[in-house]
């Protein structure tokens, strides 16, 4: 009889990385709906050309690297970075933003690095920032809650908007954030920023129509579906708790200190925790794998650098949200922090 | 102390780090008792079925043994006997595929049962208490028992450890899924596994002995409670069931809260552990008197009709217990001895059970799934919090496919107990453990390498020093010897007229050729060394003298055995060579200077020995005789020259050969100085010495004396000398 020879162990747990990256995807449901909820269906079409888009550039990369086109794309690391990129850019952005973003990750960020496993920085915020600082006005323009929108725009003409800059009636874009009182709106923490550099006190600025008593409008629905997003994630233990919670931990005491020393201008903790990408962020960015830390000492460390970066920029930083300029810094990091926390191996060093 | 003792008598049970949760599978086969096999028509038992040596084979091919007998016997550190499983014929004493991973040929002892099963003589203890601790150790060590649960590490070795133990910890824990050998064994015969932990209790005597048994195996730690209720040193402690918790370390952090240091063991730490099975086999030893000859086996998986519990005598081949269990196999099967976790595939079920041997495994491809293809890593680092010694199993990855070795062990590679856990959480599927063995391997191998290496290194150097001194001293030498010659020349020519002089006296032929020869190879031994130490010359010719007296004495007595047994005096051949050795030690010691007296007396012999043979048939004979000496002096000098090449490497007695030789040639050198005439002889010594000699300067200065003489002594010393130029070259 002719016997089969493997290597132990000859069990497996089934855990898959395409298991693995669908579930993240699909943790990103949540955020998803509020963001259509809150800013329209152009996500979507945003989420559908990206998806092309890394589709294609794989299979393209993959074919010019000679190598199996189907087994990178079925891992659904190209898919998990073109949801992150979609929920990350301004809806209504032009949609060659988005192409270049995706070209950007996953030509430029993960396959050239040598693919999955071995891109030194997250691809999706790569991207983003790529864009962010070679398109700053697409990808600053982000429009405001619908219900604070003058005239209502719908699928076609946020369609519209997205491939031909107009609406069938030849609105542009600028025109369409307009507000009712005809002042063009930035998102929440554009908002304070200006307004503080304007003298005015947090308080008087979150009098304006973008806020609630919370944080701002809509953004912060935005961000308790990526918390429960995230939350899932956790409950499956596809992540570790260590980094959202130091990463969250970390904001909150840099905010609530920020607070107490300048409460005039600072716009506190609740505010910082539910505005810009700050959920998205701490469960579904910074606990990017392949990036991120390995060791559970370093995840704390490096999640709450990243907590402390995201603070710091936004307070004095030039640009209104951090998360990707932190977390790609941490990127950096990361072979350091690595090999200053390596765990204590068993018998070594134990009190007896 | 205390008051760790106290916690862990309360029942604490602390945790270690990483773990899984492997599907247990384990009520496949615990539902019924451990059943009886029929005899198997053969049985294969391999000598070597434990960490340690071999035994040494007690037992022939076609001998008839009984049941129980010992085949074969420990010899070397760590080698324990096996036993006979069952009473037959003996039928071969071969190689065999070894119940090891890699299945290399093991000696192995093939056995026809008779189907009587016929027990040999047992002796059975009634009352252990009144065994000595050595006795006890003895009888476990003669019983063939090593441990039963993995790596089947010698028991007596363990039981008869020197550290205090403070826990004494029982392995019951049992964590590998579809394993239940232990189990069901604890459930059958939980009495005899305490009298086997009190036995361990006796030789040990730790502060507390502590069971850990896995909470998946309730009626097991009911039995255990209940049969250690007596002893109230015994505890019956639970465990979470999670793997590898029935690691060694593992369990010990779990029970103890103490970290077994790494490359350390157990005792280092004061705790010492046995497998459940081990301690079963050590009360079976010690109170039935039986050694080890049968394990409980686990058969099972989706292949196996009835999977269970068996009686398996070692040296079933899994075959048996396959057909015997009923196995319809699946297309690419695997058949795992041990468990899922860390057990191996076997090749071929031609393999005997021996007594590490707790399961075999035959499952399907539903319920242990084929290994897919290896994919990328993406630093999930599920593996790291698998991990149960805290390693890095990603990092490792990593160093081992760039074999950067230093990286890997500073990385701690050899703390891994390749457990598998890491693997089996890695959403890659990436087979860690396989890249963790291979770079283990070649790192020991790498090891063995370097310490072979920086021998070989220290070896050369030494090698090169000595040469490079030897050839300092040879230019030394070269450079100091015309000075050595004006500056002694007066003297040694008149020493040498003194010696001349009383040459006669001693007359003797025997020792005359002896102790030319002795001189000749004492010379030759002395070196080329050269020293002009005029101050000390006196002082060194006496004690040069000294040594020839001697040489002489243990010549002629050389000479006298060969005449009547020359080839068979080896014995003092050898002392010869060891005498030259010496000889050529205390020369270089004391310099040369002695090296230039001997050459003296010989150059001046020449002339003193030819004076006599004036007229010309005389001188004619003389010249043949000459000839014939030459010829055996060539003979003598090659031999002289192997002989004494030895020495130089400062291993004199080493080369039997050689001194055998020298002893032949010397003694067909006396034959032929016999065959001479008296006057004749001493031309035999006369060539040798001249042959070996270097200083040919001293010639003219002895020729002053007699011209004719000096005339023939020319001649043969330019014969020696083209005979030494031959000898040189072909040295």
């Amino acid at each position: 009889m002719k016997l089969t020879m493997a290597s132990s162990p000859h069990n497996h747990s089934h855990k898959s990385v395409t298991r693995l990256m669908l579930i993240v995807i699909a943790a990103c449901i949540p955020g998803l709906v509020a963001q259509v909820v809150f800013f329209g269906t152009g996500v979507l079409i945003q989420l559908v050309l990206a998806l092309v888009a890394v589709t294609v550039f794989e299979a393209a990369i993959m074919l010019m690297r000679k190598r199996p086109v189907w087994p990178a794309l079925s891992d659904g690391s190209a898919w998990l970075t073109a949801v992150l990129l979609a929920l990350s850019i301004p809806p209504l952005a032009p949609w060659w933003v988005i192409i270049i973003g995706c070209l950007f990750s996953i030509v430029i960020v993960k396959q050239l690095y040598g693919g999955l496993g071995f891109n030194l920085f997250n691809p999706a915020m790569a991207a983003y920032v790529l864009l962010l600082v070679s398109f700053p006005v697409q990808m600053t323009s982000w429009l405001p809650v619908s219900d604070l929108l003058n005239n209502a725009i719908g699928f076609t003409d946020q369609l519209r908007l997205i491939f031909t800059d107009f609406t069938s009636i030849g609105y542009s874009l600028d025109q369409v954030r307009a507000g009712i009182d005809g002042v063009t709106m930035a998102t929440p923490l554009d908002t304070i920023k200006t307004d503080v550099g304007h003298g005015l006190t947090v308080t008087e600025s979150m009098q304006k129509n973008v806020f609630n008593e919370w944080a701002g409008l809509g953004w912060m629905w935005v961000n308790l579906g990526f918390l429960a997003g995230g939350l899932y994630l956790l409950k499956e233990k596809v992540i570790n708790w260590h980094i959202p919670v130091s990463f969250i931990a970390s904001l909150a005491v840099c905010s609530a200190i920020g607070y107490i020393a300048a409460p005039g201008t600072e716009p506190g903790t609740v505010f910082h925790l539910l505005s810009g990408a700050t959920m998205m962020g701490a469960f579904f960015i910074a606990t990017d794998p392949v990036s991120a830390a390995t060791t559970n000492k370093g995840r704390l460390i490096y999640g709450a650098l990243i907590g402390l970066l995201v603070y710091l920029i936004r307070t004095f930083g030039g640009f209104p949200d951090a998360v990707a300029f932190a977390v790609l810094l941490l990127n950096i990091a990361v072979p350091l922090i690595d090999y200053y926390t390596q765990p204590r191996t068993y018998g070594h060093g134990a009190v007896k | 102390m205390d008051k760790l003792l106290e916690q862990i008598q309360k029942g604490t049970v602390w945790q270690f780090p990483g773990g899984v949760h492997p599907p247990q599978q384990k009520s496949l086969s615990n539902g019924a008792n451990i059943a009886r096999l029929p005899l198997p028509n053969k049985l294969v038992v391999a000598l070597k079925q434990h960490i340690g040596a071999n035994g040494k084979l007690l037992v022939e091919k076609g001998q008839r043994i009984l049941k129980g007998q010992a085949l074969t016997e420990p010899v070397a550190n760590w080698s324990v006997p096996v036993h006979a499983p069952s009473s037959g014929i003996i039928t071969e004493i071969a190689p065999k595929p070894s119940a090891h991973p890699s299945a290399l040929p093991e000696l192995s002892i093939v056995i026809e049962p008779d189907g009587k099963d016929e027990w040999c003589t047992l002796n059975p203890v009634s009352e252990p208490k009144s065994l000595s601790h050595q006795e006890l150790i003895d009888i476990i060590h003669q019983a063939g028992i090593s441990g039963m649960g993995g790596a089947g590490f010698p028991t007596y070795v363990k039981a008869d450890t020197k550290q205090s133990i403070d826990f004494f910890i029982i392995n019951a824990v049992e964590c590998e899924p579809y394993i239940t050998a232990d189990d069901t064994l604890m459930r059958e015969h939980a009495a005899e596994i305490i009298q086997g932990i009190e036995l361990m209790q006796q030789l040990l005597n730790p502060t507390l002995c502590i069971v850990g048994i896995e909470d998946n195996k309730p009626e097991a730690i009911a039995t255990m409670t209940k049969a250690a209720e007596h002893n109230n040193k015994i505890i019956v402690q639970t465990v979470p069931t999670v793997y590898p918790s029935g690691g060694e370390k593992q369990l010990i952090k779990l029970l103890t809260n103490r970290e077994v240091p790494s490359m350390g063991i157990p005792a280092d730490i004061g705790v010492l552990m046995h497998n459940t099975g081990t301690l079963y086999a050590v009360q079976q030893a010690v109170y039935e008197g039986k050694p080890l000859i049968e394990r409980v086996v686990t058969v099972t998986g989706n292949t196996i009709h009835k999977p269970g519990n068996v009686w398996a005598l070692l040296g079933t081949e899994i075959k048996h217990l396959l057909d015997c269990q009923g196995f319809s196999p699946v297309p690419q099967q695997r058949v795992v001895m041990g468990g899922p976790m860390m057990g191996f595939t076997l090749p071929t079920v031609r393999i005997g059970v021996i007594k590490t041997t707790n399961c075999i495994l035959a499952p399907d491809h539903t319920e242990l799934a084929e290994p897919g293809p290896e994919k990328a890593c993406i630093r999930c680092s599920a593996c790291a919090d698998a991990c149960p010694a805290s390693l890095l199993p990603q990092q490792l990855q990593w160093f081992a496919k760039s074999k950067e070795y230093d990286k890997l062990q500073e990385h701690n590679l050899f703390d891994c107990i390749e457990c598998g856990a890491c693997a089996y959480v890695c959403p890659s599927e990436i087979p860690l453990v396989q890249y963790y063995r291979v770079a283990k391997a070649e790192i020991k191998e790498q090891q063995a390498d370097k310490i072979k290496a920086d021998r070989a290194k220290e070896r050369f150097d030494a090698r090169k020093e000595r040469l490079d001194r030897e050839q300092e001293e040879r230019q030394n030498r070269h450079k100091r010897k015309p000075v050595a010659k004006s500056a002694d020349e007066k003297q040694k020519v008149a020493e040498a007229l003194a010696r001349v002089k009383n040459k006669p006296d001693n007359g003797n032929e025997k020792s005359a050729v002896a102790a030319a020869i002795a001189r000749a190879k004492a010379k030759k031994q002395q070196g080329e060394e050269l020293e002009p130490d005029n101050s000390e010359v006196a002082k060194e010719r006496a004690l040069r003298k000294e040594q020839a007296r001697k040489y002489k004495e243990q010549k002629s007595q050389t000479d006298e055995s060969t005449e009547t047994a020359p080839v068979d005096d080896k014995k003092s051949a050898v002392a010869a060579a060891i005498a030259r050795a010496k000889a050529k030690k205390a020369a270089k010691a004391k310099k040369a200077a002695k090296a230039l007296e001997d050459a003296e007396p010989t150059t001046s012999e020449a002339p003193q020995t030819d004076a006599p043979v004036d007229d010309r048939k005389a001188a004619v004979a003389a010249a043949i005789a000459r000839a014939k000496a030459k010829k055996a002096a060539k003979a003598l000098e090659e031999a002289e020259q192997t002989v004494s090449e030895e020495p130089q490497s400062d291993e004199p007695v080493d080369d039997k050969k050689a001194a055998v030789a020298a002893a032949i040639a010397r003694a067909k050198a006396k034959k032929a100085a016999k065959a001479l005439e008296d006057t004749e002889t001493p031309s035999v010594p006369d060539n040798t010495d001249n042959s070996s000699s270097s200083i040919d300067a001293d010639v003219p200065q002895s020729s002053d004396d007699k011209k004719k003489a000096a005339v023939a002594a020319a001649i043969a010393r330019a014969k020696a000398k083209k005979l030494q130029k031959e000898g040189n070259d072909q040295s």
